[in-house]
């Protein structure tokens, strides 16, 4: 990582990081709300390019709200609302440059729980993101295979691609899901708690391709797992919502430092359970 | 009390399938199963004819008609207030579809009588101009309107509400999770309809279209008001002619002589079995048509 930080790295200094880092995905000044109640207070966050970063923090502080924001999810949610930019290398995904579909498209997103398509093929399900975007691809099995072995899933579908997506197992179908979210050839991959509805050994697996992709994807993962940001991720931000005040940014920075020698008693007191 | 309750409405249906067979036996034993196939209507005659087949040919085609432009409408007002109106206008448009079903079909068939017959043979002219060289369209007739075709136009807008309200409700029944899949791999809303939301709801749409039909098919005094019934089975749908069983009883039923009633009777358990079939087939098809297994809520 080409990261220079101080260990206090926070939302003062993003500017100041802005130069040294370069970004897949900037979020400036992000306000969110539901209805009147506002769940999100100006967070400023900048997401490097081709590493993990996670999003950490106790429930309702507005993680899943902001990662939503990233891809412009956030609004297909009646009565919500939303003010600030965020920056695809530079473009503001939110302004008349790009559309809410091209930006989902460079943008991925796997969600909570699984959701293949249950009346879709494995294939199909692989495929799925071409049909839908209209994408016409040369050789569509090297695709699958690709996308598949990308996901770590190849070896246990490998021979049955036409079963329906539905028949798999939880971790198979999220990992179909990665696959699934590969195989359009996003610049950045969003994770909503990915693994919440999962066991150890899919965890693990999941985990696994993460890290495999982040070779070439920005990926941005909501976890309520300190392990696994820790396991995870390069750099940590870390949410709270507190009385009379919507959930915001305490601080972010590399993990380690995060969890080693955090640079707030509350994010001290969170990555060590003492609360959330 | 619910047990009692679902009864008596077997009890009842029972009843008038028993009436119905009773008072159309006379005619239905003198006709023999020429009352199926026969044409001609004409009970009072020398001999006696009674023939349900151009009716019952008539009560299909229009009932097709209707469905074929109604279907649609329906659908595309569905989506319209599922997926794209916004939320405020949902409410009202739901209501304003419902209250076109509040609308006494008398009304309708006046209407459709006075006002869009005139419209509706100006279409007919133009459809048998252009494009006579398909059957349907295809008429000796000097004249249009008071046709079958103006009586599926008419019978489409009086089911529209019901197929509207149905696929509606079904397509609202797609679970979000699998529509923002669609959506976050950067499918347009169109293509979530197309590649989530149709095959979701596949049955439950042909339920509704069904449903639809089945009210079509038993729809009377539109039909009486507008169709010239003379009787004829006809291939095409432009010129005025043709009949239909519930038109067919609203129209000869005040005259009949006994024969003619005890006809017409029979005439209606055909209708009330045709509708009764299809009414069942369509609440088998949604009931049926849930999400497929495996699928999160």
């Amino acid at each position: 990582m080409s990261i220079t930080m101080s260990p206090a790295h926070n939302i003062e200094s993003a500017a100041v990081n802005e130069r040294t880092v370069d970004a897949a995905l900037r979020a400036e000044g992000i306000s969110c709300w539901f209805g009147k109640r506002k769940v999100l207070e100006d967070v400023n966050l900048v997401m490097e390019r081709n590493t993990v970063v996670a999003l950490i923090g106790p429930s309702g502080c507005g993680k899943s709200t902001f990662l939503r924001t990233l891809n412009r999810m956030h609004e297909l949610t009646p009565t919500a609302a939303l003010a600030g930019a965020v920056y695809l290398n530079d473009v503001d995904i939110y302004g008349p440059e790009l559309k809410a579909s091209v930006t989902r498209q460079r943008i991925g997103m796997v969600f909570q729980k699984p959701n293949p398509f249950p009346a879709m093929s494995v294939r199909e399900n692989v495929l799925s993101g071409l049909k839908l975007t209209g994408t016409k691809v040369g050789n569509s099995e090297e695709l699958v295979q690709w996308a598949l072995l990308k996901a770590s899933l190849w070896e246990e579908v490998k021979n049955r691609l036409d079963a329906p997506g539905g028949s798999l197992s939880g971790g198979q179908q999220q990992r179909l899901c990665i696959a699934r979210s590969l195989a359009v050839k996003p610049e950045v991959l969003l994770m909503d708690e990915p693994c919440s509805a999962l066991d150890p050994t899919s965890t693990r697996r999941v985990e696994e391709t993460i890290s495999e992709i982040a070779d070439d994807i920005t990926v941005v993962i909501v976890t309520h797992n300190m392990q696994q940001a820790q396991r995870v991720s390069d750099t940590c931000a870390f949410f709270l919502a507190e009385e009379n005040r919507p959930g915001h940014i305490v601080e972010s920075g590399l993990t380690e430092q995060m969890f080693t020698n955090p640079a707030d008693p509350r994010t001290n007191d969170y990555v060590n359970g003492r609360f959330g | 009390m619910t047990t009692a309750a679902a009864m008596a409405s077997l009890v009842v249906m029972g009843l008038i399938a028993i009436f119905l067979f009773v008072k159309a036996w006379p005619a239905m034993h003198q006709a023999g199963w020429h009352f199926f196939t026969r044409f001609q209507w004409d009970p009072d005659g020398a001999p006696a004819l009674y023939g349900v087949a151009s009716a019952v040919y008539g009560t299909v085609v229009i009932a097709i008609i209707a469905l074929v432009v109604a279907l649609p409408i329906s659908i595309g007002t569905a989506l319209y207030i599922n997926e794209y109106a916004p939320r405020r206008a949902q409410r009202i448009l739901v209501s304003l579809v419902d209250l076109l079903a509040a609308i006494p079909s008398v009304v309708f068939g006046l209407w459709g009588r006075d006002v869009l017959n005139k419209p509706l043979s100006d279409i007919s002219a133009f459809l048998y101009k252009y494009f006579r060289f398909v059957p349907i369209f295809h008429t000796k007739a000097l004249f249009f309107g008071n046709s079958f075709f103006v009586c599926g136009i008419v019978l489409a807008l009086m089911i529209v509400p019901i197929i509207t309200a149905i696929s509606r409700a079904v397509m609202a029944e797609v679970p979000r999770p699998y529509c923002e899949a669609a959506l976050a791999l950067g499918g347009t809303k169109a293509g979530m309809i197309k590649e989530v939301i149709f095959p979701f709801s596949k049955g439950g749409l042909v339920g509704a279209a069904m449903l639809g039909l089945g009210r079509a098919l038993g729809e009377t005094i539109a039909v009486a008001l507008i169709l010239s019934i003379n009787g004829n089975i006809m291939t095409n749908i432009l010129a005025p002619g043709g009949s239909a069983i519930a038109g067919l009883i609203a129209v000869k039923f005040g005259e009949a002589s006994v024969n003619g009633r005890s006809a017409l009777l029979g005439a209606g358990l055909v209708l009330f079995l045709l509708t009764l079939v299809v009414n069942l087939v369509a609440r088998l098809v949604v009931t049926r048509s849930r999400p497929p297994k495996g699928a999160t809520k």
